[in-house]
């Protein structure tokens, strides 16, 4: 039987902004201009968008003031990356209730030209007097258990950054784009050892916006739908007072989003022509794919060497750069590349005949939606 | 010279933590109708829901679950110490505590026993610290 919730919601608009440093604007600056953006892209005019999904912008009413919207379903989210992949399924979920018809969701970050560094006085735990702060150091927990149990070598993970960074060089726009070598991850500075300065996403300025409307009107616009054909979420709050962690690097909550998604959308985990995981560190992406059953649990690291990951690779994933290189946009970006790559003619970057694309988020919250083309 | 390092903020569900911690004691909030032990505390029970919680001294050794060395300071007070271990402890009733490893870490392996240390580092604020067994 079909799932009810395949297929019923589709992107049809993409819009970004340049990723840098932008101390002349702020958040309603940029997301405005990736409003255009999509709504150019997609050929869509705005009285059209009649549901308004807004991240990490600090104002939700003033948002809709500047873009002059009265949507009839809107949704707030707080500036945690994992919440890409929530406010596409609240769309989704939105548009097949019926609730709303044409949902543009806007994510905008300001945090480069801000000076946001993610640890210390900014975002105050229980283990500060301790000294343990910052998302990056909770994945060093996480890998260095990874090591441990399994085996796991850094210059494995090093294939991460490198893949990516060749990616990002491929990306229009991508802010890191000089290539790197596995010796260059293993002699650039640590952060958080055993991390080192590679394997932290960058940070910087920029907006995503994506258009989602119901899948029967997808095919009035300028570009082929790209379908949400399945998702699904698995969270783990029980050990959220060390942020950002997990002693099982979430490997049931991925698997069982995962299989929710593939379920939903009818695919097979070899149907995945690539793979979008969200990488705030480079650890996360050894956890995506261990969780998802790209291989067995423990065997991320041997699954990653020798170019797996890259693009002409068995599983490419992150084919913009992702966090680690492209651009900083908490899963919005990598959102927007499944849905270029499904649309196709991206050039040196295109993935071959991509049909099936699969975003994870490896978080507290855990999401995993399945995108195929329309 | 002032301490310059971050110190807990006041809080009254975690006072008996930091009480026990000034008199020598690793102390973990448990549930009196369902022995759950849990940390950090809360105002009630995570798995049963009871408001009915005591502070109770840990029993069995605690395990090294991770560690780390902090090479960027994100606190002034710790530029000096840079690089800084971190580790990740689980108790023996099962809570796990980030804290810091002091003394000789070349033996640090998953697993491995831990003793608790106590870091009197002010007249007011102890803090656990753990070396290994």
């Amino acid at each position: 039987m079909t799932h009810p919730l395949r297929n019923q919601a589709a992107v049809i608009g993409v819009g970004t902004t340049a990723y840098g440093n932008f101390p002349h604007t702020d958040e309603y600056g940029l997301a405005a201009e990736a409003f255009r953006n999509a709504l150019a892209d997609g050929g869509i005019a705005k009285h059209q968008i009649d549901g308004l999904v807004t991240c990490r912008i600090p104002s939700y009413v003033r948002m809709g003031e500047i873009l002059g919207l009265d949507p009839a379903w809107s949704l707030t989210l707080p500036p945690h990356g994992r919440m890409s992949g929530i406010g596409i399924i609240e769309a989704a979920l939105a548009i097949a209730a019926g609730q709303a018809s044409t949902v543009a969701l806007l994510y905008a970050n300001i945090g480069r030209s801000r000076r946001v560094n993610y640890g210390g006085e900014e975002s105050p735990n229980i283990w500060d007097p301790w000294g343990f702060t910052s998302p990056g150091a909770a994945h060093a927990l996480m890998f260095r258990r990874h090591m441990e149990l399994y085996g796991t070598t850094t210059r494995q993970l090093a294939e991460v950054s490198v893949a990516f960074r060749r990616h990002a060089g491929l990306t229009p726009g991508a802010v890191m784009r000089t290539p790197i070598t596995i010796e260059d991850h293993e002699t650039a500075r640590f952060i958080t050892e055993p991390l080192r300065l590679l394997d932290y996403c960058l940070i910087n300025d920029g907006a995503v916006c994506l258009i989602v409307t119901k899948a029967d009107r997808a095919r009035d616009h300028a570009q082929p739908p790209v379908m949400v054909s399945g998702f699904g979420a698995r969270d783990r709050f029980r050990s959220a007072s060390i942020p950002n962690f997990d002693l099982e690097f979430w490997h049931d909550a991925v698997a069982e989003a995962g299989r929710q998604a593939r379920e939903m959308a009818g695919v097979d985990r070899t149907d995945i022509d690539a793979l979008m995981a969200y990488d705030n560190f480079s650890p996360t992406v050894l956890f995506s794919l261990e969780g998802l059953g790209f291989c067995p649990r423990g065997e991320a690291g041997r699954f990653v060497e020798g170019g797996t990951i890259g693009l002409g690779g068995a599983l490419p994933m992150n084919t913009d750069g992702g966090h680690l290189s492209n651009s900083y946009m908490q899963g919005w970006a990598l959102n927007v590349e499944a849905v270029r790559q499904l649309r196709g003619g991206n050039g040196a970057r295109q993935v071959k005949d991509a049909r099936v694309i699969q975003y994870v988020q490896a978080t507290p919250c855990t999401r995993s939606i399945i995108y195929t083309r329309g | 010279m002032s301490y310059a390092k971050p110190l807990p903020k006041p809080d009254p569900l975690m006072a008996p933590f930091w009480d026990g911690a000034r008199a020598g004691r690793l102390l973990v909030q448990t549930c009196r109708a369902c022995n759950d032990a849990h940390f950090p505390p809360g105002p009630v029970c995570p798995a049963c829901l009871s408001p009915d919680q005591e502070w109770k001294e840990t029993a069995g050794p605690p395990t090294l679950q991770s560690w780390v060395r902090f090479h960027r300071a994100y606190w002034d007070g710790f530029r000096d110490d840079r690089p800084y271990p971190v580790c990740l402890v689980q108790l023996a009733e099962g809570p796990l505590l980030v804290s810091n490893l002091v003394g000789d870490a070349a033996g640090a392996r998953l697993g491995a026993e831990l003793r608790v240390v106590f870091d009197a580092v002010t007249p007011e604020v102890t803090l656990p610290k753990f070396a290994l067994a």
